[in-house]
């Protein structure tokens, strides 16, 4: 089992399950909300401890596998930390801590009710997020991405109101279509493969196919993990889901939920089929075609939504399928593109999300059109909204624009031009969307003056960190957490060598 | 000791059921304690027997020192063992739950009630030991008869009910029978085994064709694979609470077993998929069943009557898996058979849990409140119904996944899309079930009386008002179903992969 380079170590285990053993403490001190946030907290700085412990024997080569045991003969539930899932679980983990405090704040602000279940469903979300980033094959994955389903829904409904129940009804519909398609292709490429074993460039050896298996297996996985990275024609459950209080937009479908889709398209695409099959077939000029269309599609709608939430939705569409767009293009840049844009995807949108959620409580606007003049009293709040906008659109020094840079290259290195022309008309369009908001925010005059100034420190500190982060990754995409490193890395190793 | 094994559950189960009405005479309320320690002692003598099984080897017991083919056999293999223990745990649970309710609901009734459980679970275990092909018709009757009592104390509409399933089952078991009379006219003899031997040399002979055709509709009806299964909703929605829960868990599965055992032990995998390919209808009815009940439960409006749909779909897994006649979708039958046995035992004992409190389980009238009366029940109620979905790491995932592979396996992807879609149609009349309890606010002028908000009384504390006898063997079987699916291999290599009938 071990081969070279792999060592046993429970870390990884230990990373996944601490948020699971938070939850019952949290659910234990229901009545004491000083504890139950110090638990939250307390997880979320371990978990991210343990990853970044696994971060340096990772940028290594040596990586760390764990194994729980049997759970159908022949099969594990295996974890393994490869750099790919480090970078994942890195990013996830780390923004958990920076949710978590800007949870306490919100849902205090707000006096949110059922905060236990809330904080509980958080941790398994983690959780399953951890694991699977970490799962060592196809069985191990569809575990965890079936119980992050479950876990996120009743923080989409939480507000309990007749449009979260509709809205979560959808998310269902959605994800649990998906999840038995996935549980379909997961069975199939087993009885193909005797395998499911994650493998960097493919698991399915020299196993021949029909072309119409290989298309019909690759859209049943696409179904599968297409709905979480919303995907173009998958994508409608996210912004009904922008329902959900505004940390769990932020963080799960901005980052965990949505980042486990397209960490699966990146999965199944280099792990699962792999670049000689994808190309055998032309199933990566499908899933590019996909992808793009997605973009320009996403950002359009984006245009005519007035709610502030419900306009970052369709713009995480959007900027999903660029992630999407770089595994499908599968040339070295291209996937360095794709992988850093989940980690700068992550930090600007998670930073727009909590600008929103800061103006909702301490403002309760939701609607773009009432936005007139509040960058005058949230001028920290909306300088970071700012800083993250332009990073989306593609402009430096934010990191957007080191993975748009990327993921341009790699469409050239790829030998195509067109996906740069979309990813030009994607970064016009989102400047088109997020000018307005920051030229009402700051250079109108409000039609009554506020009363209220910025949220409280609890949620400004959070959103100044993450904006800070943009630019920093955007400065040295390698600062701290050698994202950059591991990219190049995850990208080599799915090649075959050619990235490095 | 080690010889007389396999004969001990029966005889146990049966000695106790026939001595309680005795015992019971002056005081009624001998009659629980009695029952538990013989279920009790049957989960024990089935604990022990299949751990000496799975060190040994089969075990046989010839009843009177008569040999086989004249005398009557009972076999312990790995699959007997293995379904008798699931039968006796599952049973032993709900009898336990009883204690708390059937004075209730079938008040003055309880030294029947108990004689007739132990004679049904005596029957169930005769059935599942037996290596007789009419000996096990005699054990059916005893648990046919037994589980029609059981269901005919229950409220005004039961005996009716009832009489349709007597009618329904003694036809089925007429049909067995004329099977096993074909059967005996063309090799002479009713040990399985020795039929076992014996048949592959008359496969030609029309007989032994219409013998399987005979059977396979007997066991049809009692199992109530579609469209056979007219008289189980009607059974199952008006017998009491604590009858249902017992029969529905072990009724179908006994049958279920039935069909195994006769079709792939006794006739061969070969003949039954190759020479008289019984299992391909099989399938198909079972892939029929499965859309029909889901689609039908989702229907319903009233919580029983929707599992007693459920089941038909449920059944329909384990006819699907044996349909597919092969290692895999084996697999899947008989896993699903413990699965099934814990999901629908705690689903029945939710609904009866939700009855007691609220003197109903329509649907449509569930609300929160129940969340905050009976949240421990509802907690297995979320658990069982996750796991009835499929979602890992509960039982009913493995199910899913091994019927799936056994599927594709097969080539046949009609199967895997009816297993899947039927998964998305469980989710949608459970989760309406879900949202009601979790989501839906009670009316308000009842919110004063039953819930308290300013006292907060069972808001928060674990326990709240719930009945301790009542909650506890729910919560265990529904958690339960988390321990199955995690050790699920365990089982599979241990016991059912040991037994994959030849051929296959």
């Amino acid at each position: 089992m071990t081969s070279p380079g792999m060592y046993s170590s429970t870390i990884p285990f230990y990373a996944v399950m601490v948020s699971l053993i938070a939850m019952p403490l949290i659910l234990l001190s229901s009545r004491h909300a000083i504890l139950r946030e110090f638990w939250t907290l307390a997880a979320s700085i371990v978990k991210f401890s343990l990853v970044f412990l696994l971060l340096p024997g990772a940028l290594a080569g040596r990586i760390a596998e764990f194994t729980f045991w049997e759970i159908s003969p022949g099969i594990s539930l295996a974890l393994k930390a490869d750099q790919f899932g480090i970078f994942f679980a890195l990013i996830a983990s780390g923004l958990w801590i920076l949710t978590s405090l800007y949870s306490v704040g919100y849902v205090r602000g707000l006096k949110e009710h059922k905060q236990t279940r809330y904080f509980a469903c958080f941790a398994v979300c983690l959780s399953a997020t951890i694991g699977i980033a970490f799962a060592a094959n196809l069985l191990t994955f569809v575990f965890f991405y079936e119980i992050l389903t479950i876990a996120t829904y009743p923080l989409v409904i939480h507000k309990e109101t007749k449009i979260a129940v509709s809205a979560g009804r959808k998310y269902l519909v959605y994800t649990l279509t998906a999840g038995v398609l996935l549980i379909a292709a997961t069975a199939w490429t087993y009885r193909i493969a005797g395998t499911l074993d994650f493998r960097a460039g493919g698991l399915f050896g020299d196993a021949s196919f029909s072309p119409a298996a290989i298309t019909a297996l690759f859209l049943l996985f696409l179904g599968g993990v297409g709905v979480k990275a919303s995907v173009m024609p998958l994508h409608s459950w996210l912004p009904a889901a922008m329902v959900a209080p505004t940390p769990v937009s932020a963080l799960l479908h901005a980052v965990a939920v949505v980042k486990s889709g397209v960490f699966g398209v990146v999965r199944v695409v280099g792990f699962v089929f792999g670049p000689a099959l994808m190309h055998q077939f032309d199933l990566n000029i499908f899933l590019a075609t996909v992808a793009g269309v997605t973009i320009i599609l996403a950002s359009l709608l984006a245009f005519r939504q007035d709610n502030l939430k419900q306009r970052l939705a369709y713009s995480t569409v959007s900027h999903l399928s660029y992630i999407v767009l770089g595994a499908a293009l599968l040339s070295p840049a291209s996937l360095v593109g794709g992988l850093l844009h989940i980690a700068n995807h992550a930090t600007m949108k998670i930073t727009l999300f909590f600008c929103a959620g800061a103006i909702y409580v301490r403002h309760h606007k939701e609607k773009i059109s009432e936005l007139d003049g509040i960058g005058r009293v949230m001028p920290w709040t909306m300088g970071a909204f700012t800083v993250a906008a332009i990073g989306l659109a593609g402009i430096p020094p934010v990191n957007g624009f080191i993975s748009k840079w990327q993921l341009g290259l790699g469409s050239l290195q790829a030998g195509e031009v067109l996906p740069l022309a979309v990813l030009v008309l994607s970064g016009l369009l989102n400047a088109g969307y997020f000018a307005p908001i920051i030229f009402r925010a700051f250079l109108k005059t409000p039609a009554v003056p506020y009363e209220q100034g910025e949220a409280s420190y609890v949620i400004v500190i959070p959103l100044l960190i993450t904006a800070l982060l943009s630019l920093l990754l955007g400065l040295d995409p390698d600062l701290f957490f050698h994202f950059h490193r591991l990219a190049v890395a995850v990208s080599g190793s799915i090649l075959g060598g050619i990235g490095q | 000791m080690i010889q007389n094994s396999p004969a001990l559950a029966p005889l146990l189960l049966l000695a106790t059921a026939i001595s309680l009405p005795v015992l019971a005479i002056k005081k009624t309320k001998v009659a629980y304690p009695v029952t538990m320690v013989a279920s009790f002692g049957s989960v024990i003598i089935s604990s022990y027997n299949i751990c000496l099984v799975l060190r040994n080897g089969p075990l046989t017991y010839h009843f009177g020192g008569w040999f086989p083919p004249i005398g009557i056999e009972y076999v312990l293999d790995p699959l007997s063992s293995f379904v008798a223990l699931v039968v006796n745990v599952i049973a032993f649970f709900v009898l336990w739950h009883s204690g708390g309710i059937q004075e209730r609901e079938i008040p003055g009734k309880s030294v029947p009630y108990y004689a007739l459980a132990l004679l049904f679970l005596c029957g169930a275990n005769g059935i599942i030991v037996t290596g007789d092909l009419f000996n096990l018709y005699v054990f059916m009757e005893i648990f046919s008869l037994a589980g029609y009592g059981l269901i005919g104390i229950g409220e005004k509409q039961a005996p009716v009910a009832s009489f349709r399933y007597l009618i329904m089952g003694t036809v089925g078991a007429s049909f067995y029978l004329l099977g096993i009379g074909f059967l005996y006219i063309v090799t002479g003899s009713l040990n399985m085994a020795d039929v076992r031997n014996i048949l592959p040399h008359i496969h030609g002979n029309p007989a032994v064709a219409a013998a399987l055709s005979l059977i396979f509709i007997g066991m049809g009806i009692k199992m109530a694979i579609f469209p056979l299964h007219g008289w189980l909703p009607d059974a199952y929605t008006y017998a009491p609470s604590t009858s249902s829960a017992l029969v529905a868990p072990i009724g179908t599965k006994i049958a279920a077993y039935v069909l195994i055992r006769i079709l792939f032990f006794v006739f061969g995998v070969e003949f039954v998929s190759q020479e008289l390919p019984i299992t391909d209808s099989i399938a198909w009815l079972s892939a029929i069943g499965i859309l029909y009940g889901s689609v039908m439960a989702m229907a319903q409006s009233e919580m029983k009557r929707m599992l007693a749909y459920s089941s038909i779909a449920q059944i329909g897994y384990i006819g699907l898996g044996i349909g597919l006649a092969n290692p895999l979708g084996y697999i899947g039958a008989v896993l699903h058979i413990l699965n099934h046995a814990f999901m629908k035992g705690s689903l029945f004992l939710v609904a009866a849990n939700v009855r007691r409190k609220t003197g109903q389980s329509n649907i449509a009238k569930l609300d929160a409140s129940l969340r905050k009366k009976l949240p421990w029940t509802m907690a297995a109620f979320t658990v069982a119904a996750l796991s009835m979905i499929g979602l890992p790491p509960t039982a009913g995932f493995f199910s899913k996944w091994y019927l799936a592979l056994g599927a594709i396996d097969r080539g046949n992807w009609v199967f895997l899309a009816v297993i899947l879609v039927s998964s998305l149609l469980n989710a949608v009349y459970f989760f309406r079930i879900l949202e009601k309890v979790y989501l839906i606010p009670p009316p308000a002028q009842k919110t004063g009386e039953d819930l308290n908000p300013e006292t907060g009384k069972g808001r928060g504390s674990l326990v709240g008002e719930e009945n301790f006898s009542l909650m506890i063997p729910v919560v265990i079987i529904s958690f339960s179903l988390l321990l199955i699916g995690l050790g699920n291999a365990t089982i599979v290599e241990m016991i059912i992969q040991r037994i994959i009938p030849l051929g296959m």
